[in-house]
């Protein structure tokens, strides 16, 4: 049986939440995609997507209970037609919530909650059976065969390193720079970050050094200047202060 | 029921007030427009969501 949601009640009583939760069940699926309250999303989500199942389960027990639930025939109708067809080959995940912060005059946080679009290509089922696989792999090297899991991880581990300095490009600013690797992660001898928008590099004393996804490297400070990049203005504008101390 | 003995001085209210403070709300730059947005939702500006229309502007 399934557990009662923890807490208060939407709206405070069971039955006005039971209401509430019908009605935005009735408008998400009449128009697709409807504006609430990030609490109200977050509710709807398993109860929408159980009456999806519904839907898909097509049968006349499971049209009667959805119509019990959302009573307005036209919205089960095109729940069991359109919506269900369209998600015939998902399994599960018919909604997404995306936050899209607070509402003006109260400050209630806000999200958008929308059917999903249809699946393009069914997950394959040797995909599926692969993964299952590995699942079960892994809960047995838990169980104690971790040796065994540790040698065939090793060398797929050390695979995806030697095919990146394989995919090394020309140096995109001439010499004493360097294309992004495809992990983002720092080219050897390649310190400094540039972004291509702003035309300014980073060195790893920038306060933004962190934040930057480099676009380009470069080796020295001369390279960045010869390529056309600049040093962000904020640590310019300290360095000049400085001189003109001296 | 208690209550208190003293008026409390003008001094001891505003030192206490004195640590009230606004924080600035942590924002993210959008990587669609690059303006500043909350984290984990859509922009404000340009409406995107993970490279995804979510709401019309």
């Amino acid at each position: 049986m399934p557990q009662p949601t923890k807490g208060a009640r939407l709206g405070g009583s069971p039955a006005h939440q039971r209401l509430m939760l019908a009605n935005l069940a009735t408008s998400l699926f009449r128009h697709g995609k409807i504006r609430t309250t990030e609490t109200k999303a977050k509710r709807l989500r398993p109860f929408a997507e159980r009456l999806v199942t519904f839907g898909k389960r097509g049968d006349l027990n499971s049209r009667r209970r959805a119509i019990a639930v959302l009573r307005d025939k036209e919205v089960v109708h095109q729940l069991f037609e359109e919506i269900a067809r369209r998600y015939a080959n998902r399994p599960g995940g018919y909604t997404r919530t995306t936050k899209i912060g607070p509402r003006k005059g109260d400050n209630a946080p806000m999200a958008v909650i929308e059917l999903v679009e249809e699946l393009a290509v069914a997950e394959p089922e040797a995909k599926r059976a692969a993964r299952k696989a590995a699942k079960a792999d892994a809960v047995a090297a838990l169980a104690g065969e971790t040796d065994e899991a540790d040698e065939a991880a090793a060398p797929e581990a050390k695979a995806p390193e030697t095919d990146l300095v394989g995919a090394d490009e020309e140096p995109p600013y001439g010499e004493g720079s360097h294309a992004p690797l495809e992990d983002d992660s720092q080219p050897e001898g390649f310190p400094i970050k540039g972004n291509e928008d702003s035309k300014l590099y980073h060195t790893t004393d920038s306060p933004s050094y962190k934040r930057t996804v480099a676009e380009v490297w470069f080796a020295t400070e001369e390279a960045a200047e010869a390529a056309g990049f600049q040093k962000p203005p904020s640590q310019r504008d300290k360095d000049d202060s400085e001189d003109s101390a001296e | 029921m208690a209550v208190p003995k003293r008026r409390m001085s003008r001094s001891n209210t505003r030192s206490r007030r004195a640590q009230w403070k606004a924080q600035a709300v942590a924002t993210v730059p959008c990587p669609q427009c690059k303006s500043p947005k909350l984290p984990h939702a859509a922009c404000g500006v340009c409406g995107t969501y993970n490279g995804r229309q979510v709401v019309e502007v």
